[in-house]
């Protein structure tokens, strides 16, 4: 990448900051081509992965995807082996998720208003990670690993009372259906519902999965995918195919479950 | 079972100074009777009976709160400790002198009559610095929680989100359109004064309420450009009528955040306000995304510090509704009488 001159992407839904961060990066640095601006997650993710640029710009609160959100979904998407995954850089507005814990780490991170003298210093670090960049796959995993934790925090933030989950209600029709939580296999993610899955039954619910997440106990019930829960307790084997994506072979049920990058650190051979 | 053993000596201390007392004041109505025979026996009256009640109570399921057994186990511990310390003191107090009281019908009758007066007052003592502590402990609490709520209020009335981000913009707007920024600033302004000034002035005018909403609403629409339209609908007769102040910011605020900002492209806010009678309906109306499938979402801060506010001001007469609208978004109704 060090004959072509360096790309990235802002992805910022309010337009007079997106245009100031443009302005300033002109000045930070002049060589930076701007490849797309866009103002929301989803076409931060499509954008990023047709122009594949060299950095990425997030603002946290967007709408549809949030910032964090876009992020996991294109480390997912990457296509690694072709290209290394972009030095990533998120911008908000107020520092919610302890932001010195994050200085000098993979990914970086902007406070709004940005001033000039900061920037000018993300703009050195990522300057310096580009010139270093080994082309492996080592700063996705940092950078995976940074994602892990901010996710995190921004559950552990929407969670007010977690209390621990025994029974899933869900309605069908005039019956309502108690599942006790230790009989599902896995949860997943659909549109404006979540699925639960039993061995041999299939029940709907309307609580959202990231509501229902800090209500589970991590240590029977592991997040493999943005919009996948399963009990690991359900998990006979995982696989992993021609293309280094894993899979999960569940117990009682013949449906296999993909993994996601984010979350493969879970699965090691011990 | 934890024993703080510094208030049990306090409290020991406190007993053999409440003995001494009585001993000093039998020898005062009695000078005939030597001082030595009063102060042994109240002595040991009066550890004993404080020994049984003051262990006693740690076997007992006390109140979290005062530390002392609840209801009838109370009641039943002092009257032990009463009739056991009784009890043990004369024994003990006969031995030291080598005779027995209860042979002696007259002295037991006085050891009877002074037993019970010292333990009535003891006990009013005890229990009375107990009660004082509790209020006190009690009272710091309180006074806590108010100031929590208080800044938990604060921090949702300036938003740090809302806040920073407007001052970006504002900071984007100074190179580039001065005028605009000046404007921009000016409803900063006016915004912050009536945020702060609301927790002293508890109600002003509609059209008061509605120019600070408009206030609000401007520079969220410098910041989302094209994603916001708004109206504020007040006719000039409702113009004068009085509402609780920024009863309405929370609601307004609440169908941008939750309404309108996940929605990628944007929507409208309408405010109105209408009277039918002596009620006045006030309706924050979005095109959002509508209202979560699950119930939490209804009880946010926002909302429940509305409801709250309609229910101290109004009482029973006030009502607050949500519902979605048909073609997508929230209609939050109130209504309240309103006579002038």
């Amino acid at each position: 990448m060090s004959h072509t001159a360096p790309t990235a992407l802002i992805a910022e839904d309010e337009p007079l900051l997106a245009q100031t961060l443009k302005t300033e990066l002109a000045h930070a640095w002049p060589a930076l081509q701007i490849v797309a601006t866009v103002g929301d997650g989803a076409s931060a993710v499509q954008q990023a992965l047709q122009h594949q640029p060299d950095v990425l710009f997030f603002d946290i609160r967007m709408p549809g995807l949030s910032g964090l959100d876009a992020a996991a979904q294109l480390a997912d998407e990457w296509p690694i082996e072709s290209q290394p995954f972009p030095a990533l850089v998120f911008v908000t507005a107020y520092d919610q998720y302890a932001v010195q814990a994050f200085e000098a780490q993979a990914v970086d991170y902007l406070l709004k208003p940005v001033q000039a003298a900061r920037l000018q210093k993300t703009v050195d670090r990522i300057q310096q990670v580009l010139a270093h960049r080994p082309g492996s796959a080592a700063p996705l995993e940092a950078t995976l690993v940074q994602l892990r934790g901010l996710l995190l925090a921004e559950a552990g933030a929407a969670a007010t009372t977690a209390t621990p989950l025994k029974l899933i209600q869900a309605s069908s029709g005039n019956h309502i259906h108690l599942i006790p939580v230790e009989e599902v296999l896995y949860f997943e993610a659909a549109d404006k519902y979540v699925r639960v899955m039993t061995p041999g039954h299939e029940y709907l619910i309307r609580t959202p999965l990231r509501e229902l997440l800090p209500q589970l106990n991590l240590q029977v019930f592991w997040q493999v995918h943005r919009g996948t829960v399963v009990r690991a307790s359900a998990i006979a084997q995982v696989t992993r195919d021609d293309a280094g994506k894993l899979w999960l072979q569940l117990r009682d049920s013949p449906e296999r479950l993909s993994v996601s990058r984010l979350y493969a650190h879970l699965f090691k051979a011990m | 079972m934890r024993i703080d053993w510094i208030t049990k000596l306090r409290d020991l201390f406190q007993v053999l100074a409440f003995c001494l007392a009585i001993s000093a004041l039998q020898y005062a109505f009695s000078p005939e009777r030597p001082y030595e025979i009063g102060l042994v026996y109240s002595l040991l009256i009066g550890i004993a009976t404080w020994a049984i009640i003051d262990f006693g109570r740690h076997f007992f399921p006390s109140s979290a709160e005062t530390g002392w057994p609840t209801g009838l186990w109370g009641l039943a511990l002092i009257f032990l400790g009463m009739v056991g310390g009784f009890l043990l003191g004369i024994l003990g107090s006969d031995s030291w002198f080598g005779w027995s009281t209860w042979s002696s019908g007259n002295a037991l009758r006085y050891s009877i009559l002074i037993n019970l007066l010292a333990s009535a007052s003891a006990g009013y003592y005890f229990y009375s610095t107990t009660k004082r502590s509790v209020l006190e402990r009690q009272m710091v609490e309180e006074r806590q929680h108010a100031n929590e709520a208080r800044l938990k209020l604060l921090e949702t009335q300036l938003e740090p989100h809302m806040l920073f981000n407007t001052l970006a913009n504002l900071r984007a707007l100074i190179a580039s359109d001065a005028a605009r920024a000046t404007d921009m600033l000016d409803r900063l302004i006016a915004y912050l004064r009536a945020t702060l000034a609301a927790s002293r002035q508890t109600s002003h005018s509609l059209s008061d309420e509605f120019d600070r909403l408009r206030d609000y609403l401007e520079l969220m629409t410098v910041r989302m450009g094209p994603r916001l339209r708004y109206a504020l609908e007040l006719a000039p007769e409702l113009a004068r009528l009085p509402v609780p102040t920024l009863l309405l910011q929370p609601l307004v605020e609440n169908s941008i955040q939750h309404g309108l900002e996940p929605k990628v492209e944007g929507g409208a806010i309408t405010v109105c306000a209408r009277r039918a009678g002596a009620v006045l309906t006030l309706e924050v109306i979005d095109t959002g995304v509508g209202l979560p499938a699950d119930t939490n979402a209804r009880t946010g801060f926002g909302l429940t510090q509305v409801r709250e506010r309609l229910a101290a001001t109004f009482g029973e007469q006030a009502t607050i509704d949500l519902s979605p609208v048909a073609s997508g978004g929230t209609r939050v109704t109130l209504s309240y009488p309103s006579a002038a």
